[in-house]
């Protein structure tokens, strides 16, 4: 090992050449993938999601739109078309909090000692596995949407590469979260709860299904939830990008937020500042 | 140039690492930064529309009493124009100098000059004129009067009125044959369209269409003549040649009432192959099979859609949201609504050429 950093000029903090680095990077990612692949329902279901929304709520709910026209759009557009990317970022939401339910698991199960065990940093360890859930919920967007292109869902063709960028900062943000949740879920179980305090808030507390205007003529105070719910900017993200635009705003609350939750999720994972007290016996 | 436009976007492609791009040693960040300036670049193409053509559209706002003007490079309204009361009918002179604008309540019919973007002038017409029709060489120009069951017929370079025909109750749609010999016009009570021969001036023939015929268009052969019915709910195909109705275009929206489904403005590509039908409180622009007459698809427009004019390369089509005060612009080839454009209050007829 001591060779090795003398040979390579390697960050000097941790004492690991990149190489090291990626491997690991590419062993959780395959891991995640894997798990991924091997568990055909979960691809299924998150598919499945948010085409029941839009085959069907989105049917009822036809006639709700069409009335005024709010960028990124430049003209009227039917309600099908108004919750694509809200239904994009369903799926990174489902995703990351799936994910942060994979980590509960994985500390039930002790799989995780096997990920603690390698010497590199735990923060690196934690955004490793974030980069791998991302990338799982961009496939399972673009999935999502080669379904909606049927749909007569049909961005500019340059949207669906402009979006990309948008998807991995929501997915990493959503992840981040997730995780930093996951931190303070000891068991299993205890996933219902982020179902009803996290998931379906969220979600319906923005502007993935309501355009944020027509929440305000209805509640002023809703609609400033909305406005504050991290996730009506993953959302507005998604949107714009899926358009060829940037909604600054958005860019920068949901780049806050990672940072926030990633930082949050780091040190909920630190054994010595956790924010969950542990037994002696460390994990578990 | 739209082509050019995007090849741009894809041209900064990342050079392909000598190491067959597997990632050792360490990243490398000069393969990310043409990464991701390639996408910049593929942003910023998108949010430039690219200019296809430089036309101007001129838009009659039947309540603010305005005509809009509308750049087609950049769609905006670059000047609001006051008009008389209640501008309906609108059209460009065929030499493109002028606009003539019906004024319905004044009783008359204003000329724009194109250039200047005043009124320059005045064009005597019977009471309530509403839409207008000239011949190929702009020389005479057809005039249905609503509130006097007649058809003013004016010399457009002596500016006098020389003759007047009788038709039905409320005439609207005004159609010269492609040949110019037949006059076309449509009676909303009497739901018929009169076939009036230009050079004797009389009704020679009557057909009986659905109730309320809002617009004639004829196929540039002639041989087709489509007028819409707006309470009947349909377009009447009308055989030219035999004077009759050969068949009829029925429309269906999901999730809309049948009494929603108006139809008004029709129009029809030069080849004949396309028709395009507003359907007024819809919100819909029906695209029409020409051979067929079968309903290819709706388009999402605003409220109350009303007259639609191409653009004279045919790549777009304008068309007036009455109620909603816009005007939406379709991609004909794409057939799809690329932009919708604010214009004043209760926007009715347009008119396209090049200024």
């Amino acid at each position: 090992m001591t060779v090795t950093t003398v040979h390579t000029p390697a960050p000097a903090r941790s004492g690991f050449s990149a190489g090291e680095y990626i491997t690991c990077l590419i062993g959780i990612v395959w891991r995640e993938g894997l798990r991924f692949l091997h568990q055909r329902e979960r691809f299924v279901s998150a598919l499945v999601r948010p085409l029941v929304w839009l085959f069907i709520f989105a049917a009822g709910f036809r006639q709700v739109l069409g009335i005024s026209i709010i960028p990124p759009y430049e003209t009227y557009i039917l309600y099908e078309v108004y919750i694509a990317p809200g239904l994009m970022a369903m799926i990174q939401l489902f995703n990351g909090m799936q994910s942060s339910l994979s980590m509960v698991y994985d500390r039930e199960m002790g799989n995780m000692r096997t990920l603690l065990v390698s010497p590199l940093p735990r923060g690196y360890l934690l955004f490793c596995k974030l980069l791998a859930g991302t990338a799982v919920s961009v496939l399972q967007v673009y999935a999502f949407l080669v379904i909606a292109w049927f749909w007569d869902i049909t961005p500019p063709p340059m949207g669906y590469l402009t979006v990309l960028p948008a998807l991995i900062l929501s997915g990493l943000m959503l992840g981040a979260l997730g995780m930093l949740i996951s931190s303070g879920i000891k068991q299993l179980e205890n996933f219902a709860g982020v179902m009803n305090f996290v998931i379906f808030p969220m979600f319906f507390a923005s502007s993935a299904l309501y355009p944020l205007w027509r929440v305000e003529e209805g509640s002023p105070w809703l609609a400033y939830l909305c406005e504050a719910n991290p996730f009506t900017h993953a959302v507005e993200l998604i949107r714009f990008a899926l358009y060829g635009k940037l909604n600054w705003v958005s860019l920068a609350v949901v780049g806050g937020c990672t940072a926030v939750f990633m930082i949050g999720a780091i040190l909920a994972y630190d054994p010595s500042r956790g924010f969950v007290r542990r037994g002696p016996g460390g994990e578990a | 140039m739209e082509s050019f436009r995007y090849r741009s976007a894809f041209s900064p492609r990342p050079e392909e690492p000598a190491g067959g791009g597997r990632l050792e040693g360490r990243p490398r960040p000069r393969k990310y930064l043409s990464v991701a300036a390639s996408l910049l670049a593929a942003a910023l193409s998108l949010t430039t529309i690219s200019p296809a053509s430089a036309y101007v559209a001129f838009v009659s706002n039947e309540k603010g009493n305005t005509v809009s003007v509308i750049d087609t490079d950049t769609w905006t309204v670059t000047k609001t124009i006051k008009v008389g009361q209640r501008p309906r009918g609108i059209a460009f002179t065929r030499d493109g100098k002028f606009v003539m604008v019906a004024v319905g309540d004044d009783d008359t019919i204003q000329l724009i000059d194109a250039k200047k973007m005043e009124i320059v002038d005045t064009l005597p017409s019977g009471p309530d004129p509403e839409l207008f029709t000239q011949d190929a060489q702009g020389k005479t120009l057809y005039v249905a009067n609503e509130n006097d069951n007649t058809v003013t017929v004016l010399d457009l370079e002596k500016r006098v009125r020389i003759g007047d025909v009788q038709v039905g109750v409320e005439p609207e749609g005004m159609m010269l044959s492609p040949d110019g010999k037949i006059l076309i016009c449509t009676s909303e009570t009497t739901n018929m369209a009169h076939f009036i021969d230009t050079a004797t001036r009389k009704i020679v023939a009557n057909v009986l269409v659905d109730a309320r015929p809002r617009y004639a268009e004829f196929k540039t052969d002639g041989s087709e003549l489509w007028v819409s019915a707006e309470i009947g709910g349909t377009v009447s195909i009308i055989d030219p040649a035999k004077r009759e109705v050969t068949g009829k275009i029925k429309f269906a929206v999901p999730g809309l009432r049948s009494e929603a489904i108006q139809p008004v403005g029709i129009a029809l590509t030069k080849d004949g192959k396309t028709g395009f039908v507003a359907l007024g409180p819809a919100t819909r622009v029906a695209i029409v099979d020409g051979t067929t007459h079968e309903v290819k698809k709706y388009l999402l427009v605003g409220q109350r859609v009303w007259h639609m004019e191409f653009t004279p390369d045919e790549k777009y089509l304008l068309v007036t949201n009455g109620v909603s005060n816009d005007v939406s612009v379709i991609d004909v080839a794409a057939q799809k609504v690329i932009k919708t454009i604010q214009v004043g209050e209760l926007p009715w007829g347009i008119t396209i050429a090049q200024p």
